[in-house]
C-alpha cells in the first residue's frame, strides 16, 4: 500500500481542477490500482459563527446560543465553558453523524430546543476523549474560517489521500510522489513540474573533509554530500503534514527532510552525523559474523552477503536496510554527511529478509532505482536542509559512479501494437500515448523507436510498450470476438476423465463429495497404516497442524466425521478424490470413502439400512462393476492395516493386484462403528478395460438349485464358493448368497450359509437328470474337500 | 297371466332392494332366472296355450327376462362399485406424510464450480489438464519469468519442501509450461488447468492456505487482445447471467504482457455500487493478459510466430460471489447440514 497526498502531488501536476475521485477512476483503469480515495468531509458538519449567548434558563451550565451557518441561524444549547460571542466553531447540525454513529437529532434539553450541536476535537474522533481534552471544551476555528464550510480545512484535513494497491511491476515508479506525478500526467495529457534544487553552497568543499571509496560490485553508486551548522527543531506545518498524511512520523526537520525526499523522488537519503562518522566512507560487503548495533538499539549479526557502509574499519550503517547507532542523527547533531546511492536490490532484499528489517527505504531498494534521482535527491536535500535546518551547504559532491547508462531504446510497430491488443489504432493515437507518457520516440513509417525513461525500470522489451499504448488509449476500445479455431470438443486428459466417473457414480450413490486441506499434522499422518511410504514434511510450515503433505485422505475424511458428529450429524456418507504424496515427489491419486450411520432411512416408517462393511463392499463393488472391471476384482480379510478392525477389514484386489483396502475402523480410533474405504486411482487406472460389447441374452431355460452349507465359523464365503465352482464346471452360470444362519442344528462355532446355483448352457436345453446329478457331486466335493456338512 | 308377469316383477324389485351383497345377489338371481327359477319356470306354461297365445306369451317372457337381467346386472355393478368405494376408503393414506429420503450425494461447492466451468470449455474445446501439486521450483516460477529474487514473488509466498528446488504449487500456471513443453513447440493449445495451490497465508474469512484456481491457456497464430476478450465475455455471461457487463483493466503478471484484470458489472446492484462492489459497480473475477514473450520461448515457442492469452480465476472467490459464501472456510469445513442437493451446485 502506498498513500500518495493530492495536494503534494498537486505541486508536480497540476490536479487543482479535477474531481479527484473521477481522476482515482481514471488512474485505476489505466492500471495503477488506486484503491481506496481517502478524504476528510461530514455531511452537515459546518463551520458556523457564534452570534449570541445566554445563559439556560432552568441550568447553571448549560448554554444557549444562536450560531450562524450561512443558511440559518441555528439555536443550539451548549455545555462548554469557552464560548465566546464571534467565536468560530465546528457545527454538526441535525442528520450529521458523528463517530460511534452517533447522529444529531433535534431535542428538548431542559425545556430549550436545541437543531445541533458545537464540537469538540475528541467528539470528531480527532483527539482521544480524555478528561484534560474535555476540559478544553469545543474546538475554535481561525477568525478567518469561511462560515458554512468544511471545518477539516481549517484543522489541516483537507488533503484527499489516495490508497495506492500497487502491482510488483510499478513500485519503483509509483512509490514515490513524482513518479506517480508522471502517470497521473499521462492520464491527464499534462506535463511534470520537478522540484526546486537548487542551494546556495559555501566555499568550503566536501572533497576536502570526506573521502569515499566503495570497494564492493553491488554498489554501483554512491554520492555524498555534506551541510554543516544544521539547527534540528520542529519541521515546517506542510512537512509535517504531508508526512502524517502519507503515514510516517514526524521526527525533526533534519530526519523529516530525508523521508520526505524518500516519498518525493523514490530515493531513500541516509544521514550521518558528520563528527561522529570521521573523514572517511568505505563502502564493502560485511564480515561474516560481523557485529553492528543499529538504530533500534539491537545487534545484528552480518554475513558475507550484506552490504555495510563503514568509516574505514567498523561498519556505521547496514546499507539500505538500517543505519547504526554510532553514526545517526540526533538532537546535538550539526554537522551532517548525506548519502544518495544505489545498492543491488538482490543484496538489500535477501538483507532484509534475512534480518526481518523491511523499512520504507529496503522497500524502494529491492525495487530498483533511478540513477537520476540519486544525482538530483542529494542536492534536493541540501536545498531543503538549507531553507528549513539553516544549514551551510558545502560545495561539490563526492560520486563513485559504475552505472551503465546507456539509454534503453525498444522498437514497436503500428501493426504489431494492433495485432497483439486486437484495435485500430493509428499512428496519431499511438503518438498521442508516448508524448502523454513522455516517453521520447522516433517514428519511421510505422515504426516507433523509443526510448525508456529510466523512471520505468519495468519497461524494456516490445510488449511492454504495447501495454503502454493501450492501457493509455483505454481497452474499452477493444471489440469482442472469438478466436477463429477449428471446432472441436475438448477432452479430459490423463486420469481427469476416470476421476470425473468416479464421482459421478458415487455421489448417484448417495456419497457426498468433500474437500479437505493436503498438509496435515504428524498425528493425522501417522494414522491408518496402510501402504506406508516416506512422508514428505514442509521446510518451514506455519503450524505443526499443517507441517505435513499427507499421503491419505482417510485421516482428514475421519476429521470431517468428527466435525459433522459434533454438530449432531449422524449419518456421514462421504469420498473425495485427491492427489497425495510420498517419497519427496512420488504422486499418487487416491479415492476415500468414510460411512457412518444410516445409507437410507425413513424414520417414520421404520426404514433404514444402517451403514456396515458391506454396505460400502455394495458400494465399491458397484463403482468397479460401472467403471467395467466386473469379475476381475476380490476382497481378501486383512488384519495388518493399524488402525482398522482386524476382524473387519480386507484389501481390495483387481487383476490380483492389491489397489487398496475398507473395513471398519478400529474401536479404539472410532467408539461408533464407523467405515473407510481408500483405493490408489493410479493403480485401478493401471488395469485397462475393455469397450463395452452387447452379449445375447441365453436363450435356452436355466435350472436353479439351493444349498446350505454348515461349516466352521472362521471359513469365508469365499473358499466355498471357489470350490463350487471348481466342481461345478461350465455348467454353472451364477452363485449366489441368499441366507446366512447361526442357530438351531448348528454348533456354537458353525455357520450356515445357502447358495443358489444356477446352471444353464447356451447351446441346449439342460436336462433335470444331469442337472441333479452335477448338483450332488458339486454337494459332494465341495463337503469332502472342506468338511462341510448339509444343513437340512 | 299378465298379472302373474307383474307380480313377480315387483318382487324381483322387492328383492333386490333389500339386498347389498355379492352373496345374496347370487341367490335372488338362482330364484328367479336359474334353472328352476321363477321366471324360468314360466316358460313350462306355454305348452297349455293356443298357438295365437303362445305367440304373445312369448313375447312377455321375453321381456321379463330381459327385464329380470338388466335388473340383476345394475344391482350387480352397483354393489361391486360400493365394494371398491370401500377399499378405497379403507386404503386411504395421509399423503402429508415425509416421503422417504433416497439422496444423491452432492459435489462440493468448489468442484461443482470447477465442473460447471469444464462443461462450458470442453464445448469450446478446451481440454481439461492437471498437474502435480508438489512441483518444481523450475516449472512454478523460473519459466514463468520469474527468476530467483524477483520481487513478484513476494505476493505468492510459497511452502518451500526442498530449498529453491521443490514447493506446493503456488498457481496452477506451471501446468501451462508443461503443456507447451510436451508440445515441443509443435502444435497450438487450448487448455484449461483446475487445481489445488498453496500459499503461505493464514486461514481466516478471506484467506486460505489451500486455494482452488482454474486458468486457462490458448496459443495460436494471431491471437490477440480481442480474442481473449470475448472469450471473458462468453465466461461472464455463463457465471453471472447474460446481462454483466466485462471490462479490462490494466495489471500485472509476470508472465503476461500486456496483462489485465478482468472485472464484470457488479450482478448484485446492476452497476449502481454496493458493498460487493465496494461501491465500484464492478467486481474482479480474475486476470488475464498475452502470454509473455519470454515464456513462450521459455518453453519453444516462437513468439513472433505465435501469440496466446492465458486467464486465471479463483475458485473460492467465483463460488463466493456467485453462491454468496462469505467465508472461504465453509468450502473446507464440509459441514454437510451445508450440502443442497441442486443442480447448479
Amino acid at each position: 500500500m502506498m498513500r500518495i497526498s493530492t495536494s503534494w502531488l498537486n505541486d508536480y501536476v497540476d490536479i487543482s481542477d479535477e474531481n479527484l475521485r473521477e481522476l482515482a477512476d481514471k488512474i485505476t483503469n489505466a492500471g495503477v490500482n488506486v484503491e481506496t480515495v481517502e478524504e476528510y468531509n461530514t455531511p452537515n458538519l459546518v463551520v458556523g459563527q457564534i452570534l449570541e449567548i445566554e445563559d439556560h434558563p432552568d441550568s447553571d451550565h448549560l448554554h444557549v446560543c444562536k450560531v450562524d451557518v450561512k443558511d440559518e441561524v441555528l439555536q443550539v444549547v451548549c455545555g462548554a465553558q469557552n464560548l465566546k460571542k464571534n467565536m468560530m466553531v465546528i457545527v454538526s447540525k441535525v442528520g450529521c453523524v458523528l463517530p460511534g454513529d452517533f447522529e444529531i437529532k433535534k431535542s428538548t434539553i431542559r425545556g430549550v430546543e436545541s437543531c445541533g450541536m458545537l464540537c469538540a476535537l475528541s467528539e470528531l474522533g480527532l483527539e482521544e476523549d480524555t478528561p484534560e481534552n474535555h476540559a478544553k471544551g469545543i474546538h475554535e476555528l481561525p477568525a478567518d474560517a469561511l462560515i458554512g464550510t468544511n471545518p477539516y480545512n481549517y484543522l489541516g484535513l483537507d488533503d484527499v489521500i489516495f490508497n495506492l494497491d500497487l502491482n510488483p511491476n510499478r513500485e519503483a515508479d509509483c512509490t514515490n510522489h513524482i513518479g506517480f506525478a508522471y502517470e497521473t500526467a499521462s492520464v491527464l495529457g499534462k506535463g511534470v513540474e520537478m522540484p526546486e534544487i537548487k542551494s546556495h553552497p559555501i566555499d568550503d568543499s566536501v572533497k576536502d573533509e570526506l573521502e569515499v571509496d566503495v570497494i564492493t560490485d553491488n554498489c554501483p553508486m554512491y554520492n555524498a554530500r555534506k551541510v554543516k551548522n544544521v539547527v534540528i527543531k520542529e519541521s515546517p506545518d506542510f512537512i509535517r503534514e504531508r508526512l502524517t498524511n502519507c503515514g510516517m512520523r514526524s521526527i525533526n526537520n533534519v530526519v523529516d527532510i530525508s523521508n520526505y525526499i524518500m516519498l518525493e523522488y523514490g530515493q531513500p537519503l541516509h544521514f550521518f552525523d558528520a563528527d561522529k562518522l570521521g573523514q572517511t566512507i568505505l563502502v564493502r560487503m560485511a564480515e561474516k559474523g560481523e557485529k553492528i548495533v543499529t538504530l533500534d538499539g539491537v545487534e545484528r549479526s552480518l554475513t558475507g552477503e550484506d552490504i555495510v557502509i563503514t568509516d574505514g574499519v567498523k561498519p556505521i550503517c547496514i546499507a539500505g536496510v538500517m543505519g547504526g547507532a554510532n553514526s545517526g542523527i540526533d538532537d546535538n547533531t550539526k554537522n551532517v554527511v548525506i548519502e544518495s546511492a544505489i545498492f543491488e536490490p538482490l543484496c538489500i532484499r535477501y538483507t532484509s529478509k534475512r534480518l526481518d528489517l523491511k523499512s520504507e527505504a529496503s522497500r524502494r531498494y529491492e525495487h530498483g532505482l533511478n540513477y537520476e534521482y540519486t544525482m538530483e535527491a542529494i542536492d534536493r536535500a541540501c536545498y531543503l536542509l538549507e531553507k528549513y535546518a539553516d544549514a551551510e551547504v558545502l560545495s561539490d559532491t563526492i560520486t563513485y559512479d559504475i552505472v551503465d547508462k546507456t539509454p534503453k531504446i525498444a522498437e514497436v510497430t503500428l501493426s504489431e501494437i494492433n495485432t497483439l491488443l486486437g484495435l485500430d489504432m493509428t499512428l496519431d493515437d499511438v503518438e498521442d500515448a508516448f508524448i502523454n507518457l513522455q516517453f521520447p520516440f522516433e517514428v519511421k513509417g510505422e515504426k516507433f523507436i523509443v526510448t525508456i525513461p529510466n523512471r520505468r525500470n519495468d519497461v524494456s522489451i516490445k510488449e511492454d510498450l504495447i501495454e503502454e499504448v493501450g492501457r493509455l488509449y483505454g481497452y474499452q476500445h477493444i471489440t469482442s470476438k472469438m478466436p477463429s479455431l477449428a471446432i472441436k470438443r475438448g477432452e479430459y486428459v490423463g486420469l481427469v476423465g476416470l476421476r470425473k466417473s468416479i464421482s459421478k457414480r458415487l455421489r448417484s450413490l448417495s456419497l457426498n463429495e468433500t474437500r479437505t486441506y493436503t498438509l496435515i499434522s504428524p498425528e493425522m499422518d501417522s494414522k491408518f497404516g496402510y501402504d506406508r511410504k516416506m512422508s514428505i514434511p514442509l521446510l518451514r510450515p506455519m503450524s505443526s497442524d499443517k507441517s505435513i503433505v499427507r499421503q491419505s485422505i482417510v485421516a482428514s475424511l475421519l476429521g470431517v466425521y468428527e466435525y459433522n458428529v459434533a454438530r449432531k450429524v449422524k449419518d456421514i456418507n462421504v469420498y473425495e478424490i485427491a492427489n497425495v504424496y510420498s517419497n519427496v515427489d512420488e504422486e499418487d491419486t487416491k479415492l476415500a470413502i468414510l460411512m457412518s450411520g444410516d445409507y437410507i432411512s425413513n424414520v417414520w416408517q421404520g426404514v433404514k439400512v444402517k451403514v456396515d462393511f458391506y454396505v460400502l463392499k455394495g458400494i465399491v463393488s458397484n463403482l468397479l462393476d460401472y467403471l467395467g472391471y466386473q469379475g476381475r476384482y476380490s476382497f481378501v480379510p486383512s488384519s495388518e492395516i493399524s488402525d482398522m478392525h482386524p476382524g473387519a477389514t480386507a484389501v481390495i484386489n483387481v487383476d490380483n493386484r492389491e489397489i487398496g483396502f475398507l473395513g471398519r475402523v478400529h474401536p479404539s480410533v472410532c467408539k461408533k462403528e464407523v467405515y473407510v474405504l481408500e483405493i490408489s486411482i493410479m493403480k485401478l487406472a493401471d488395469k485397462k478395460t475393455r469397450p463395452f460389447k452387447f452379449k445375447e441374452l441365453n436363450r435356452y431355460p436355466s435350472i436353479v438349485k439351493d444349498v446350505a452349507f454348515v461349516m466352521e465359523d472362521k471359513m469365508s464365503s469365499s473358499e466355498v464358493e471357489k470350490e463350487i465352482r471348481r466342481a461345478s464346471g461350465k455348467l454353472l452360470s451364477k452363485i449366489e448368497v441368499f441366507d446366512v444362519y447361526k442357530g438351531e442344528n448348528v454348533k456354537e462355532d458353525e455357520k450356515s450359509i445357502a447358495y443358489s446355483l444356477t446352471f444353464e448352457d447356451e447351446t441346449r436345453t439342460l436336462t433335470t437328470e444331469e442337472v441333479n446329478d452335477l448338483f450332488n457331486k458339486v454337494i459332494d466335493e465341495v463337503c469332502a474337500k472342506l468338511k462341510l456338512r448339509i444343513r437340512n | 297371466m299378465n298379472e302373474k308377469v307383474e307380480t313377480l316383477k315387483k318382487e324381483l324389485k322387492e328383492k333386490l332392494e333389500k339386498i347389498s351383497s355379492l352373496a345374496e345377489l347370487g341367490a335372488v338371481k338362482a330364484e328367479f332366472l336359474g334353472k328352476k327359477g321363477k321366471i324360468t319356470e314360466l316358460s313350462s306354461m306355454i305348452k297349455d296355450l293356443s298357438p295365437m297365445e303362445k305367440k304373445d306369451f312369448g313375447k312377455l317372457l321375453n321381456e321379463i327376462k330381459t327385464f329380470a337381467e338388466d335388473l340383476v346386472q345394475e344391482k350387480q355393478e352397483l354393489i361391486e362399485t360400493m365394494i371398491m368405494n370401500d377399499k378405497l376408503e379403507s386404503e386411504r393414506i395421509d399423503v402429508t406424510l415425509p416421503g422417504t429420503t433416497i439422496k444423491c450425494g452432492s459435489p462440493n461447492m468448489l468442484e461443482g464450480m470447477i465442473e460447471d466451468l469444464e462443461e462450458l470449455f470442453l464445448n469450446m474445446g478446451y481440454d481439461v489438464v492437471e498437474g502435480p501439486e508438489v512441483e518444481k521450483d523450475l516449472y512454478n516460477f523460473e519459466l514463468l519469468n520469474l527468476p530467483k529474487g524477483h520481487p513478484a514473488r513476494d505476493a505468492q509466498d510459497t511452502f518451500y519442501l526442498k530449498d529453491d528446488e521443490l514447493l506446493l504449487r503456488s498457481q496452477t500456471s506451471p501446468v501451462q509450461i508443461r503443456t507447451m513443453l510436451a508440445n515441443e513447440g509443435k502444435s497450438h493449445i487450448r487448455i484449461i488447468c483446475p487445481g489445488k495451490t498453496y500459499r503461505r497465508d493464514d486461514d481466516d474469512a478471506t484467506h486460505s492456505h489451500q486455494f482452488t484456481q482454474m486458468e486457462g491457456l490458448l496459443i495460436d497464430e494471431g491471437i490477440s487482445l480481442a480474442d481473449l476478450k470475448g472469450t471473458f465475455d462468453v465466461i461472464a455471461k455463463h457465471l453471472f447471467g447474460q446481462d454483466v457487463e466485462t471490462r479490462f483493466r490494466s495489471s500485472f503478471y509476470p508472465f503476461t504482457e500486456p496483462s489485465v484484470e478482468l472485472d464484470v458489472s457488479c450482478f448484485n446492484c446492476g452497476n449502481k455500487g454496493c458493498s460487493i462492489c465496494k461501491n465500484t459497480g464492478w467486481i474482479t473475477v480474475g486476470g488475464a493478459g498475452m502470454v509473455h514473450p519470454k515464456v513462450l520461448a521459455n518453453c519453444g515457442y516462437d513468439p513472433e510466430k505465435v501469440s496466446g492469452f492465458a486467464f486465471g480465476f479463483g475458485v473460492e472467490r467465483l463460488a463466493m460471489l456467485k453462491y454468496g459464501v462469505t467465508d472461504v472456510r465453509t468450502f473446507y469445513l464440509n459441514d454437510l447440514r451445508n450440502n443442497s442437493d441442486r443442480k447448479d451446485v
